[in-house]
């Protein structure tokens, strides 16, 4: 039997951190887009949209992300297209962030005061121009934390595509686990990587809010 | 191309699904309960304890919200029984489970005990109220329900999640609907009813909260 060292676990994991992180960022740039787009059609405030937009939101936050995935997989497969792990974990993550981070940053877009979309519009400016010269900047700075928060929330995400064969860390941490026979050890390894990668982004995002808040005041 | 789909296969199921259901709301119920009552447990350390328990607490909480549930699962299913602790596998459901609640619930309680005004604990203190008395009569019950709508939501986070214990199979509902798929082949079906089921439970979860916790945990007055 080959012996496994504490290095030889660690470095394994690490490899595979790689694809947590990849995942992540396909997930959080993909879903900031799609977020965006779904805040933009609720801000035009047709009833239609907002029922739309409210519906999704309340559906990917109601529902498990581990259904959501599972739905991805066999879902697209439907059309008849070969899905890898990768594609149904980018697809499903990517939605589940993108209606969080809508509802985030409806939040962050009603925190501007009335009178200033009510002075835009007084300056003859169109709604586009509204959104772009007055609201959207003023609700980007009180949206920085919580978006940055919500980041931990994706990369602790990316772990149940391991459900569905993605290798990250997660899947990572179960091989290594059924070759070594060593779960105690593998899986607090496993925990800790998350921590080293989520806990600075969660210090970050309370400095931000901190730092914003005082300015605000 | 044509899509068929055969959801008869699946809700012929019902039983199991309703036997999913009836676990999914048990681990969860437990949970709550245990969960909330560390979360009490732990803002109270958070904000009085001596200064080493603070410490501690401190720990917990950030070492449970950036790591993963499926992990913290997988350690305690997987892992304690490598250091001598054997379980089953609802039973590790619902240790992960409390001990992952306990920690976003000892954030969510410690904020409203900080938002207690002075002049309530001079008001307690000019009664002569222990300071077990001043927490339990004084500090807890407006804190808590001032926090309630934020706990409730994270109950039904929490209940989300238990999805993931059908990994380790504990028989709730996403087992049900992975053994529902593998009987018939319909995965597609199986999963869709599972995730409808998962979202009637969630909306009838936090309304069911939402009317009990005033009622029945901290008295109806406003």
């Amino acid at each position: 039997m080959i012996d496994f060292s504490l290095w030889d676990v660690v470095r394994n994991l690490l490899l595979a951190a790689r694809w947590t992180v990849a995942l992540s960022l396909i997930a959080f740039i993909g879903g900031g887009v799609v977020g965006l787009a779904l805040l933009v059609l609720r801000l035009t405030g047709s009833r239609w949209a907002e029922a739309f937009v409210g519906a999704y939101v309340q559906v990917f936050q109601g529902t498990p992300l581990l259904m959501q995935l599972f739905l991805a997989y066999f879902g697209i497969a439907l059309f008849g297209i070969n899905v890898s792990p990768w594609t149904a974990a980018s697809v499903a993550l990517t939605l589940y962030t993108s209606a969080f981070l809508a509802e985030i940053w409806r939040g962050c877009v009603a925190a501007v005061p009335k009178g200033q979309w009510e002075a835009a519009r007084s300056l003859a400016l169109d709604f586009h121009e509204q959104l772009r010269h007055v609201i959207l900047p003023q609700a980007l700075r009180i949206a920085v934390p919580p978006t940055v928060g919500f980041l931990v929330q994706v990369v602790k995400g990316t772990a149940l595509a391991s459900v569905i064969g993605f290798v990250e860390l997660t899947k990572a941490g179960t091989m290594i686990t059924n070759a070594t026979f060593r779960p105690f050890l593998v899986y607090g390894c496993v925990a800790l990587l998350y921590f080293a990668l989520c806990y600075p982004v969660s210090l970050y995002a309370r400095g931000l809010e901190k730092k914003l808040n005082v300015a605000h005041r | 191309m044509r899509i068929t789909f055969d959801f008869a296969a699946v809700l012929t199921q019902w039983p199991l699904l309703l036997r999913g259901v009836a676990w999914t709301l048990a681990l969860t119920a437990v949970s709550a309960v245990l969960g909330v009552a560390i979360g009490v447990g732990g803002a109270w350390a958070r904000s009085a304890g001596p200064r080493w328990l603070r410490t501690v607490a401190g720990a917990y909480v950030e070492l449970v919200r950036n790591t993963p549930f499926i992990v913290q699962l997988f350690f305690v299913f997987f892992g304690l029984p490598a250091a001598g602790v054997k379980l089953s596998p609802e039973t590790a459901s619902v240790i992960a489970m409390v001990v992952n609640l306990g920690a976003y619930a000892t954030e969510i309680v410690r904020a409203g005990l900080e938002a207690t005004p002075r002049g309530q604990l001079e008001a307690a203190a000019s009664l002569a109220l222990t300071r077990a008395q001043t927490f339990f009569h004084v500090v807890l019950p407006p804190a808590l329900r001032k926090v309630w709508p934020a706990l409730v939501s994270q109950i039904v986070i929490v209940m989300l999640g238990s999805a993931v214990c059908g990994q380790i199979s504990t028989e709730e509902l996403s087992y049900a609907a992975n053994l529902i798929q593998s009987r018939n082949f319909r995965a597609f079906e199986a999963f869709i009813v599972a995730t409808g089921v998962y979202l009637l439970l969630a909306l009838a979860l936090r309304r069911a909260l939402n009317w009990a916790g005033p009622r029945f945990l901290f008295g109806s007055r406003a």
